[in-house]
């Protein structure tokens, strides 16, 4: 778990890095990215007292984005958040892409939290720049600093003798007022929030429906070539021999580069292969096609999906080693009472981001510049280094807009590739994934199996409760030998359950890994909030109890309980039970929840969640046909994110998590016969279209000035058990394997 | 060699004639607008029109293109965005954006021959563009708001 950023890492002290050295940094638009074009610079301004912010003597306002922009909106909420504090006029502000580098502090864009880790240092950038413009005014008209405020925006005003001076007059003089202290800043109020809070459009609207060159797919250098790569069908395979005679028959192919396999683990490098070099793309595609290989598949041509699916089930029937006791559930159980008991299934599942992955690299001798939608444009960097031999701070990554990341664009393998092919034709590359490469070669989602029981009272409550979890973690990426879940993924909605449980234990078994593992669109919450939601449902019933009022009761009346995060973590964001159950009432409240009776195919279904710090609760609502077709006619979301930086983008947020949710729950399977994936193409890995789509998704915000949480992820873990539940309600079938197509529905 | 035009200008290919049009677009002429998604008429991210109808460029080959009219995200107007993109901007459908010129070409094809739809006209005609980030609850509302803006400046 070296590379992922869990929260420990997330709330980490952020850096406020001050330009006063005299450090170039070449910061450019995320569109602007074609060589040879100048880009606006953050340090050619007139005033620019952080990396993150410079004003133009003509006024206009350059604020960095250091973070991707991947549909999450940080291009729109990073730079408002400065704009805010700054008073700055919104219309004048210039949006600026942060290459990769290490002074922005973590630019690994995953685990939703951009805003979260970044809230503090973009205000103190604002007010600080705001304070020295202030001061910078009341010198030239020799009144005192008290005087003088920033308003209207974008100006300076001394309204006793009526004067305003612009910012961009101001930045030259500004620029030398001594750098304030933390401690003279002043931070607005949040009744003071020009933007904050209030909804916006996306910064990069009308260039994105224009369809200009804004995303790695779309890098276009001079001289350029464009490369395919066959990779090994099994993980850790290897070129036995090669025919590449058919291929270089091809029109526009021009060679064919051997790529060295990996040492395990296989971390974040290439896979190998045979990569054909070509002058356009479908030539590259083409002449792949026709490549004869022969591949040694070496050791991990045993994983065959059905069988590694009984290992994993056989594993969470036994005892594991335990992760978190409150308690002694054993005693209940042996009791003899009444005890229920569950067993569910998740399978991998691949991203496949609208655009495949892509990159463009430049080696030129001792430095490369690398063009590539990443979520971790210093993981390129660092890769990139780490494979050429270079030192870090000589290889440049340019980032561009990603065509959706979901956590596979956390992984630079395909930069690597980019950078390693570079090298040899000794001409820029650009090396494209096909859709098959993409889901074939993914950092897969990862499959689990659960188990829960419990012992229940007279009334159906829970006094014991025992859940296990077995899956392949995703620490096998970076230790071959790693078979437990990480500490990270049993936060992720396992060590602990939000209940009032007098007795609980959780557990997590061994599993041997086959395929690349990753992070997916918020994680191992996936599995662990659709065992756990579902099997709350299920007691529910057991009970005979409405599952809503029953939820609530499991909930308890509301307190902070004990997550097992770190001490910082805990300080600022201490689990309030409170804020679950508020969450779960809005939901419900909304959806009208009780008004109409579930059965006869139709119900609604309800599970809250809380993850990446964020409490959401989701009520779906289905129709299913005597065919087992399932149509989602309405959603009801209840997010308690803390402060929200842009409403709308949040709401389209989990808009968005309820398709991914309905993608990971009708079709979301990934399979392997003989190590080799299954699927390839949206043929057989289907995802949700508008036809499939919840119709209608109602997203609330809660108003909360508890500081900012995550919004990226924590919409999906608990739509899917919601929808689970929602077609128990409907049916009476209850669903305890993903996905719906393995339950005769769809 | 095939002759075709492409954004109002005349073009002639003498390529591989098995191209489909979407490279031809994107790494010849460079209209990079045009976006590749699965290469085999499964996604609509390449969706461009064609004599005025959605095609999937990424299984159109060159070949079959002889005195056709292509027109591709960067050419559907010459004066200022398009009433679909402006509905699109005024929704703010787009999340990565990845899928949406080839949303918005196909929302142009529907509205061309349905100037009302209705939900079920929407469903079917843009069943065919997946956007993976799953902003089809907007894109409807887009679609709608084009049709009324249309019907609004031509009443
Ligand atoms: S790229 Fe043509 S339909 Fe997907
Ligand atoms: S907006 Fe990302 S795929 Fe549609």
């Amino acid at each position: 778990m070296t590379r992922r950023r869990f929260l420990q890492g997330a709330l980490s002290a952020s850096a406020f890095v001050r330009c006063v050295a005299k450090v170039p940094l070449f910061a450019k638009t995320a569109g602007n990215v074609a060589p040879g074009s100048v880009a606006p610079s953050i340090d050619a301004t007139a005033f620019h007292p952080s990396i993150f912010l410079g004003i133009q003597a003509d006024g206009t306002v350059l604020i960095v984005a250091h973070r991707t922009e991947m549909g999450n909106g940080v291009r729109t909420s990073l730079p408002r958040i400065v704009a805010d504090e700054l008073d700055a006029d919104w219309s004048r502000v210039e949006v600026i892409q942060g290459d990769g580098d290490e002074r922005y502090g973590s630019q690994d864009t995953d685990g939703s939290h951009s805003v979260r880790e970044f809230f503090d240092t973009l205000r103190e950038t604002g007010a600080t720049a705001r304070l020295m413009l202030v001061r910078a005014a009341a010198q030239q008209w020799g009144v005192p600093e008290a005087q003088c405020v920033a308003d209207p925006a974008h100006v300076v005003s001394h309204k006793a003798s009526n004067r305003t001076i612009g910012y961009g007059e101001l930045a030259a003089l500004a620029a030398k007022q001594p750098v304030p202290k933390k401690e003279e800043l002043k931070l607005k109020s949040p009744s003071e929030w020009r933007y904050i809070g209030k909804p916006a459009p996306g910064y990069d609207v009308t260039d994105v429906c224009a369809g200009k060159p804004l995303f790695g797919m779309d890098v276009r250098v001079d001289g350029m070539l464009y490369a395919a790569i066959a990779h090994p069908p099994v993980l850790g395979g290897k070129v036995k021999s090669v025919d590449d005679s058919a291929t270089l028959k091809f029109k526009g192919v021009k060679q064919t580069i051997p790529i060295d396999p990996f040492t395990p683990p296989h971390h974040f490098q290439p896979l190998g292969g045979v990569a054909v070099i070509a002058d356009n793309t479908w030539s590259a595609f083409k002449g792949r096609d026709a490549l004869k290989i022969e591949w040694d598949n070496g050791e991990h041509a045993v994983y065959n999906s059905p069988d590694y699916k009984k290992q994993l089930q056989e594993t969470a029937r036994q005892p594991g080693k335990v992760v978190h006791k409150i308690g002694d559930p054993d005693v209940e159980f042996s009791k003899g009472g009444k005890v229920i008991e569950a067993e569910y299934y998740a399978p991998h599942l691949a991203h496949a981001s609208m655009e495949p992955p892509a990159a463009v690299a430049d080696v030129q001798g001792e430095k490369v510049i690398v063009w590539s939608p990443t979520q971790n444009p210093q993981g390129v960097q660092e890769e990139v280094a780490k494979k050429l031999g270079l030192k870090k701070e000589n290889v440049t990554c340019h980032v561009t807009f990603l065509g959706g990341g979901f956590g596979r664009k956390s992984k630079p393998d395909y930069a690597v590739e980019a950078a390693v092919l570079s090298k040899t034709t000794g001409k820029p590359v650009k090396v494209v994934w096909s859709r098959e490469d993409d889901i074939k070669f993914d950092y897969f989602h990862s499959v689990a199996a659960m188990y829960i029981k419990a012992a229940v009272d007279d009334k159906g409550m829970p006094k014991a409760w025992l859940q296990r979890s077995v899956f392949p973690p995703i620490s096998s990426t970076f230790d071959k030998d790693a078979v437990y879940g990480s500490d990270g993924e049993m936060s992720l909605g396992w060590n602990v359950i939000p209940f009032d449980v007098p007795n609980f234990r959780s557990e997590n078994g061994k599993a041997v890994n086959h395929v690349r593992i990753g992070w997916l669109r918020s994680v191992a919450n996936i599995y662990h909030a659709f065992a756990v939601q579902s099997f709350a449902n299920e007691l529910a019933y057991a009970a005979n109890r409405d599952p809503y009022d029953y939820l609530l009761a499991l909930i308890g009346s509301g307190h902070v309980i004990d997550v097992k995060q770190p001490a910082d973590v805990a300080a600022k964001y201490p689990y309030d039970t409170t804020r679950l159950r508020h969450v779960a009432q809005l939901a419900a409240e909304k959806a009208n929840w009780g008004k109409k009776k579930s059965g006869n195919g139709w119900g609604m279904g309800i599970a809250v969640h809380r993850s990446f710090l964020t409490y959401v609760a989701s009520v779906v609502e289905v129709e299913v046909d005597n065919s087992g077709a399932v149509r989602i006619p309405n959603v009801y979301t209840a997010v308690d994110a803390g402060i929200v930086a842009n409403p709308d983008m949040v709401i389209s947020q989990f808009q968005g998590a309820a398709v991914f949710g309905t993608s990971i729950a009708r079709t979301g399977e990934i399979t392997a016969t003989n190590g080799v994936i299954d699927q390839s193409n949206f043929h057989n890995y289907p995802v949700a279209r508008m036809n499939d789509a919840p119709v209608y998704v109602d997203v609330q915000i809660v108003e909360s000035q508890a500081p900012p949480a995550g919004v990226g992820e924590p919409g999906v873990p608990p739509f899917v058990p919601a929808l689970c539940n929602a077609i128990y309600a409907a049916t009476g079938k209850r669903v305890r394997e993903l996905p719906l197509t393995r339950n005769g529905l769809f | 060699m095939v002759h075709l035009k492409v954004n109002g200008s005349v073009q002639a290919f003498d390529g591989d004639p098995d191209m489909p049009l979407l490279w031809y677009l994107r790494d010849i002429l460079g209209f990079t607008g045009t976006k590749f998604g699965c290469g085999m008429a499964l996604c609509g991210a390449c969706t461009v029109l064609e004599d005025g109808k959605a095609i999937r460029s990424c299984s159109t080959q060159m070949k079959q293109l002889e005195g056709h009219e292509i027109t591709t995200i960067e050419g559907i107007s010459t004066h200022g965005p398009h009433a679909v993109q402006k509905a699109w901007a005024a929704v703010n459908v787009p999340q990565c954006g990845y899928c949406q010129t080839g949303q918005i070409m196909q929302a142009i094809s529907l509205l061309s021959s349905k100037p009302h739809p209705t939900d079920a006209d929407i469903d079917d005609e843009m069943s065919g563009n997946i956007c993976r980030c799953g902003t089809y609850q907007r894109i409807r509302a887009a679609i709608k708001e084009a049709a009324k803006e249309r019907a609004r400046s031509q009443s």
